[in-house]
């Protein structure tokens, strides 16, 4: 692999805290009728950063994945990413600008190949022209190849050569699993949204997952936020944690010192609330 | 150089730069399929790479009589980076990528490698944890950069880097490269090949190009290839095999060497290529034995019912051809039939539809196994060699092909018997000698024979025979000779029985003790709704013990009465290398398995005993051990 998958620039290097955060989400609270899911919710997300979201079942996480991915609008509060108020945003807009996402449950095309699902991954970049495409001609057929190549690039890096043409519904979980960052990583994000990546995997998947997130993160800089249950991975391989418990923030930091906090222990050993 | 022509070029590297000459742009050398396309490298360009890679590491201090340890799997700048070491005089020392951590440091350190060049970050990780221990390793090249970007030792670069300096030490040093390839002489050291050996540690083979040559041009004399034919480099790049077929064979006779696009793709990128011949050995035809076998299960009703009609018939005619009687009018046009509907289609499946010559060797395939592909339309035969003459030494021709033999000696190849019955080889294409160990060089080489600690005889026709390894030839307590190797074979058609080992020297008895195929095994499962937790699970299943016990019954009907198997047991782990049970090339390790299941071969020899408690130590491929203990039944044959 000698060619870069993405242009965003080099990788790995944090900004400093006076840099613009790549996404900041300030303030915001979501409610579905009754509930709060999350209130008054801050956090910043910088270039080249690993972020891991944390916190026991119902606790918001991935309420706040969707609100980043544009699936859910907040009542109140802001989305900043790249400077510009994304507030109001659709999914497919969201996706239009560089944030690309997988899910808790695996959401792929199950009838389709592999490749083709991970073609998906590049619709948002291919322009579209009724005649040529249908004709395979021209512009249409330099655009495939390039879409091809780009997706091959994607496969070879998750080294999923051997699966190419076989139905995304036939894979184990694991592999699906492997397929959808495959999707993902395809759109050429500059920040990558991981909904549990690991969950229901062995041991063995585990630490291939984490291998292939440090190893995107580290050749493409791709900016990544990830919720995860397994504390020994999120201590691996994250820059920084952020512990949500009943829609609120309740830690954020290096991982070392999140561990230790009191209320992180509370939240997750149980203590009554009030 | 030009005046060198492929004929009389004494060197591999000398031999590229002929057929550059002769070939130039027109026809590709070496092609790899990369991000799901083959992209191919003529023959100018593989010795351009190959120039500049070697004048790359002549700048970084690469001389004469120097090693590089080479890890990874087949990839065309493996390759050019070990004809690159030999076009400076140095020499290439393969390494098996998936060996444990101390066998890879034997090697690279017995060989005095002053560099290691490793396909991928997996093998760079391997490499750096072992670097402390492997005072004479200089510089650790890799190819691929994934993952690595934020390596920083002093000592590891990529190969782009190498190239870079290739190039830039080309403009200083005009005509250096080609008067470095002009001193290249026939006895020179081409290649370090390790042999694991069932015993002992591994042992240096050491080749010169004048051996690989001479070798490959009695092969094509038997076997002639040229730059039509398509060869594919999927075997492991340590085993000679791949250095004379990939290397040797492929240079003189200019065909193009296909390396797949991953090791789990090798069967897709096979069917994709067609290749025109093959090499591989018994493991690898089992393998796709079974899988066929799987797929036959798999296939609709229709599908499924022709093949197991055609195929038997298919089988008996090849048995008939084999062993040249008359095939009946009505074998001979159902056959055909058969052909059209089921042979055609399977073999297109497998990637045989181009193939006009597919070779087994390196150990004994059973004789089922011949039918099997010959019955398909695959030209299968047996070459018989061993690492020290270069691979071969005979060969089945065509229309001469027998079950039991390995065919007669190559052109130029002499072979008699010791009075013991050893096989003893004379050749141009013999080995230097084993690197720093003149003891094992005396005792194997003897007054120009290689002895090669294989029992054989010639048959009528000329034909040589392998019985089994002299010192493993047993004999049971009433005297009667039997060859485990030989039972073993048989009981291995079997898609179920992965390995084999037969024991039985100086007991009442032929006993076994097996290791099931699991991927056959859990489909089996699977279709029977058997419920298991993992391999010793399943194993120790009485189901099980029924299907291989039906299947050693079937076995031991093909057995003289003295042979046949009459008690076995299932293994409750599979014998692995990582153990030393078995060798990379999966050979018995039999001194080690009578050591380590001594107890369950003494249950298999008290006729009480219907089950036994194991204890074995399991090595992880990090070297940590662990414990454990398991029950391993025992079970009668019946009818034997």
């Amino acid at each position: 692999m000698s060619r870069p998958l993405t242009e965003s620039g080099r990788a790995g290097v944090v900004a400093g805290p006076h840099a613009e955060p790549l996404l900041r989400v300030e303030s915001i609270t979501v409610r579905f009728g009754a509930v709060q899911a999350l209130s008054d919710v801050s956090v910043d997300i910088h270039r080249g950063e690993i972020v891991a979201i944390i916190g026991p079942n119902g606790a918001g996480k991935t309420t706040l994945l969707n609100v980043i991915s544009g699936f859910y609008h907040p009542q109140q509060g802001h989305i900043v990413f790249q400077g510009r108020d994304r507030t109001q945003l659709k999914p497919f807009d969201v996706a239009a600008l560089g944030i690309a996402r997988t899910f808790q449950n695996v959401a792929l095309f199950k009838g389709m190949s592999v490749l083709d699902n991970i073609m998906t991954g590049r619709l948002l970049k291919m322009r579209g022209h009724f005649l040529l495409d249908a004709l395979y001609w021209g512009p249409a057929r330099r655009q495939e190849l390039e879409h091809r190549a780009a997706v091959e690039r994607v496969i070879d890096f998750l080294e999923i050569q051997a699966i190419r043409k076989t139905p995304a519904g036939r894979l184990p979980y694991g592999l699906q699993k492997r397929v959808e960052l495959a999707r993902a990583l395809a759109a050429e994000p500059h920040l990558l949204l991981l909904d549990e990546p690991m969950a229901g995997m062995n041991v063995e998947e585990k630490e291939d997952m984490s291998r292939f997130i440090l190893d995107v993160h580290d050749e493409f800089g791709t900016t990544i936020a990830l919720i995860e249950h397994d504390m020994s991975v999120v201590m691996d391989i994250s820059d920084r944690v952020v512990v949500l418990d009943y829609g609120r923030k309740i830690a954020d930091g290096p991982p070392e010192i999140v561990r230790k906090d009191q209320a992180v222990m509370d939240a997750y050993l149980g203590v009554a609330h009030d | 150089m030009s005046a060198i022509q492929p004929e009389n070029a004494d060197t591999l590297p000398k031999l590229l730069l002929a057929q550059v000459a002769r070939w130039g742009d027109r026809r590709v050398a070496i092609r790899e399929k990369e991000f799901g396309i083959w992209q191919s490298h003529s023959w100018r360009d593989s010795a351009r790479h190959v120039e500049r890679i070697g004048l790359g590491l002549a700048s970084l201090g690469f001389r004469r009589g120097d090693k590089i340890a080479v890890i990874g799997d087949n990839r065309p700048q493996l390759y050019w980076t070990m004809l690159a070491a030999q076009a400076l005089g140095g020499a290439p020392v393969p390494v098996y990528q998936d060996s444990i951590a101390a066998e890879m440091h034997y090697v690279i350190d017995h060989s005095e490698s002053r560099m290691v060049i490793c396909e991928d970050q997996e093998q760079v990780d391997k490499i750096l944890e072992m670097k402390d221990k492997l005072p004479a390793v200089e510089l650790v090249i890799y190819d691929d950069p994934k993952g690595m970007r934020h390596y920083a030792y002093p000592f590891l670069l990529s190969l782009e880097r190498v190239q870079d300096l290739g190039l830039r030490f080309a403009a200083e040093h005009a005509g250096f490269w080609e008067a470095e390839v002009g001193k290249g002489r026939a006895g020179d050291l081409a290649i370090i090949n390790y042999t694991s050996g069932t015993t002992g540690f591994p042992k240096g083979v050491m080749i010169s190009h004048g051996a690989l040559i001479s070798t490959a041009r009695s092969f094509l004399e038997i076997e002639p290839l040229d730059e039509r034919d398509e060869i594919m480099a999927y075997l492991p790049m340590a085993w000679i095999g791949d250095s004379f077929f990939s290397m040797a064979v492929a240079f003189l006779a200019s065909c193009t060497v296909n390396c797949p696009e991953d090791a789990s793709t090798v069967r897709q990128d096979f069917r994709e290529i067609g290749p025109t011949m093959t090499f591989a050995p018994p493991r690898i035809w089992e393998n796709i034995l079974s899988q066929s076998q799987v797929r036959i299960e798999d296939a609709d009703r229709l599908q499924r019912a022709l093949t197991k009609f055609f195929l038997p018939l298919g089988m008996r005619k090849a048995k008939l051809e084999l062993e040249g009687q008359p095939v009946p009018a009505r074998l001979r046009a159902l056959c055909a039939i058969g052909r059209w509907l089921v042979f055609e289609p399977l073999r297109d499946q497998l990637g045989f539809r181009r193939i006009r010559s597919a070779i087994t060797g390196g150990a004994a395939l059973g004789p089922e196994m011949m039918q099997f592909f010959r019955a398909l339309g695959v030209n299968l035969k047996q070459l018989y060699g061993a690492t020290e003459c270069c691979a071969p030494a005979t060969l089945h021709r065509d229309g001469q092909v027998k079950l039991e033999t390995v065919g007669a000696p190559l052109p130029g190849v002499e072979i008699t018997l010791s009075p013991q019955g050893e096989v003893l080889i004379r050749c141009g294409g013999l080995f230097s000698g084993y690197y720093k160990n003149p003891e094992q060089t005396a005792a194997t080489l003897q007054a120009g024979w290689l002895h090669t600690g294989d029992a054989g005889l010639f048959d009528p026709d000329g034909h040589l025979v392998i019985i089994d390894r002299v010192k493993d030839v047993a004999k049971l307590d009433d005297g009667t000779v039997f060859a485990p190797q030989y039972i073993e074979n048989k009981l291995k058609f079997s898609v179920y029985v992965k390995e084999a080992v037969a024991v039985g020297n100086e007991r009442p008895y032929v006993a076994a003790m097996i290791n099931i195929d699991m991927e056959v095994l859990a489909n089996w499962a699977e279709r029977r709704g058997l419920a298991y937790t993992g391999y010793t699970d399943l194993a120790q299943n009485p189901a099980t013990y029924r299907l291989i016990h039906d299947e050693i019954r079937r076995t031991n009907e093909t057995l003289a009465p003295s042979q046949r198997v009459k008690r076995f047991a299932i293994l409750h782990k599979e014998l692995d290398p990582d153990d030393a049970e078995i060798t990379r090339t999966r050979k018995l390790r039999r001194g080690f398995i009578n050591e380590r299941y001594a107890s369950i071969i003494s249950a298999l020899y008290d006729r009480a005993a219907t089950s036994v408690t194991v204890r074995a130590t399991v090595t992880y491929e990090d070297g940590r051990t662990s414990e454990t203990e398991r029950q391993v039944r025992i079970m009668d044959v019946e009818g034997a």
